[in-house]
């Protein structure tokens, strides 16, 4: 297995600076994929993929296709044509539990947390999977089950720790401000350990300081444990500060594809993004 | 100054992760089984009050444990996992009956095979907890309708079941022995070969029942497959999309609740009613145990014991409280106010504190805890 090593472009706002991430095979690939609901066409024929350890952004403008990509990579829509090829498996149609099982988690654009449990119950229920003692263990909550219970308590401090977010661990996450939001949303996705995480939009609606951390988190969880990240992004400063690639869509259609400075200079993303009709 | 964690400081996760982590509240909860263990029976075999005659036992102290037992299992469904439910009296009928079955002998012709099943009398214990079993299987055949629909029309659904049941336990006369009238009356109960007759001894026997089932359902509710009902609950697309399975995380909810359910029903028939018909198990009761669940808090055991509480003691009240001051009312007009209240009731609880009076008890927990000093 070949890897061909690339460096990241210094991430000047996150004040990062990561060196020598070894960029690996393709982990996910998209072939002609289309999808519609009904006559509306969200996504027409798009192919791209994702390599080991690579940040790789989703951009486009409204309604272009973005979040229903996503959704079909993690098995929520079946595509009408085309495959999906995670980890050399190729398959159509998929249950979402089996692309979480098979270590695909992600957040929402609209958040999705589970209202009415605290932080640390959103966390610990993002190792649903990991967990394996049956209901009559779980009923005696003694022994193997207490045993299991607390072994994954102390992996969601760790995470609760990284994500600085200790003071709300026994709060219920309806009443948290929005930002915190979506702050435990990874949170719950990093407890499912993912090799790939979807990240719809994580920054969305939070002030620079907010989305500063956000991209520090983003950054740490790429670089330190080697996760692969697709990240949808409007806020085109931090997608060209902390992505590899990027693959652009518009209207269903991929126009683009390429390292942030390529598609940066690129005339189509240029005119999608200025609005100018073809 | 009294309900303060100040000083206590959790050193492993296990003591922050145990069901009562506050000293305070452990301490009251141990008081409160010595008392319903000990002092209850104490105060009933010395005849104190308010235990004088049998009445506050039979008619308040059993029907409220048995209830509150329903209620848990309710809650299980509806309020953990957000699966509506009218369909609870008829869960508790097939406790009932199947116990009541089980405990008889179980006497099965197959004609068409030239041969039968037999099963000798089983003892009780094992015939209630059986019931149980039956219940959690019926229950997890309704439950796999869940799986496509929701909200209101699995309300329909498991009413449908209801109607189902009642007709059932009313027409296949198998069920009832045979019995001309369609009425049954329950065996003797016999616990290890001792006969349980007595009030207290009924008492006791419920109290064990809901003691060990509480503790079962907590378990389970602050533990992985509870967390997977809730997920399921408030937000099931992103709960399947993290891996957690509707089927198994719905029908584990069914199975659970409607074991707890079934469980109630055979205790309600054998302890509390004695003989009973099938209108004990009518939609009525599906109702009441849905309001009490709602009234007593949706997602909380506590919540299931103070619904089940307050659904008991209001029509008592409302009795009492006017003979009380000297003004008359008759049975209609209490039974009207117990309507009037009730739904008033909930339909406050629902808009402003859809986590009931559990909500309200630690509401005023947290306000204790930093009293006097707000800040
Ligand atoms: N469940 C659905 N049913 C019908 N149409 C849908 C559905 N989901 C998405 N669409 C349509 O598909 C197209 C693409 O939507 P999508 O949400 O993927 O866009 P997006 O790129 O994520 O946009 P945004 O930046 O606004 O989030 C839109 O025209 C949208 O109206
Ligand atoms: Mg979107």
């Amino acid at each position: 297995m070949k890897a061909d090593v690339q460096e990241r472009p210094e991430t000047a706002s996150a004040g990062h600076v990561v060196a020598d991430r070894v960029i690996g095979d393709v982990v996910l690939a998209v072939d002609n994929v289309s999808l519609a609901f009904g006559g509306v066409k969200a996504i027409t024929d798009v192919s791209f993929d994702i390599r080991k350890g690579e940040i790789r952004a989703i951009i486009g403008p409204n309604g272009a296709g973005k979040t229903s990509m996503l959704n079909v990579i993690n098995g929520f829509y079946h595509p009408n044509q085309g495959t999906i090829t995670f980890k050399g498996k190729k398959r159509s149609q998929m249950r979402p539990y089996i692309a979480a099982s098979q270590g695909i988690s992600r957040t929402f654009q609209n958040l999705a947390l589970f209202k009415g449990m605290s932080t640390l119950d959103n966390i610990m229920a993002g190792r649903a999977l990991k967990m394996r003692r049956g209901l009559l263990w779980q009923a005696l909550h003694w022994g193997p089950a207490l045993a299991e219970e607390i072994r994954h308590r102390e992996a969601v401090e760790k995470i609760i720790d990284f994500l600085e977010i200790q003071h709300i661990r026994k709060a219920p996450v309806g009443k948290l401000p929005y930002g915190l939001q979506k702050r435990v949303e990874l949170g719950r996705a990093l407890a499912m350990e993912p090799e790939l995480l979807l990240l719809d939009e994580p920054m969305a609606g939070m002030n620079l300081e907010e989305k500063k951390d956000m991209s520090r988190y983003i950054l740490t969880v790429n670089d330190q444990f080697g996760t692969t990240v697709a990240l949808i992004e409007h806020d085109m400063g931090v997608v060209m500060d902390i992505s590899d690639r990027v693959v652009v869509l518009e209207y269903g259609r991929k126009i683009a594809d390429g390292t942030p400075d390529e598609v940066q200079r690129d005339q189509r993303v240029i005119d999608a993004y200025l609005g100018i009709s073809h | 100054m009294l309900y303060r964690e100040a000083g206590q400081f959790k050193t492993s996760y296990a003591a922050d992760m145990a069901i009562f982590p506050i000293r305070q509240d452990r301490i009251g909860v141990i008081a409160l089984l010595v008392f319903a263990f000990v002092g209850i029976p104490l105060l009933a075999h010395f005849q104190l009050w308010p235990l004088g005659s049998d009445y506050f036992l039979r008619a308040i102290l059993i029907p409220f444990l048995i209830l509150s037992l329903a209620a848990i299992g309710v809650n299980i469904l509806v309020g953990y996992c957000g699966q509506i439910s009218l369909g609870s009296g008829a869960f508790m009928a097939i406790g009932a009956y199947s116990a009541y079955k089980f405990g008889t002998g179980v006497h099965i012709p197959l004609e068409f095979l030239g041969t039968e099943i037999s099963i000798a009398p089983l003892p009780m214990i094992v015939s209630i907890l059986l019931g149980g079993l039956m219940a959690a299987i019926v229950g997890i055949l309704f439950g796999i309708p869940s799986l496509r629909i929701k909200g209101l029309y699995l309300a329909v659904a498991t009413l449908a079941a209801q109607f189902f049941f009642d007709w059932v336990f009313l027409r296949v006369k198998w069920f009832t022995n045979y019995a001309p009238s369609g009425s049954v009356a329950a065996p003797d109960f016999y616990f290890f070969g001792y006969l349980v007759n007595s009030p207290i001894e009924r008492y006791l026997l419920c109290l064990v029942f809901v003691t060990i089932f509480a503790l079962i359902a907590k378990n389970l509710v602050r533990g992985n497959i509870g967390r997977q009902w809730m997920a399921i609950r408030d937000m099931d697309i992103a709960a399947e999309l993290m891996g957690i399975r509707p089927l198994y995380a719905k029908l584990t909810a069914f199975a659970v609740s409607s074991f707890i359910v079934g469980v109630a029903g055979a205790l309600w028939a054998f302890i509390y009613l004695g003989a009973w018909e099938p209108l004990a198990f009518s939609i009525d009761r599906s109702l009441q145990l849905l309001f009490m669940v709602i009234i007593g808090g949706l997602g909380s055991i506590l919540g299931s014991f103070l619904g089940a509480a307050f659904i008991l003691i209001l029509p008592i009240f409302l009795d009492q409280v006017p003979h009380a001051l000297g003004v008359p009312v008759t049975v209609e007009t209490v039974s009207h106010l117990v309507f009037i209240v009730t739904g008033a009731l909930i339909c406050y609880l629902l808009i402003v504190e859809p986590h009931g009076f559990a909500r309200l008890w630690s509401i005023a927990k947290e306000k204790l805890r930093l009293w006097p000093f707000p800040y």
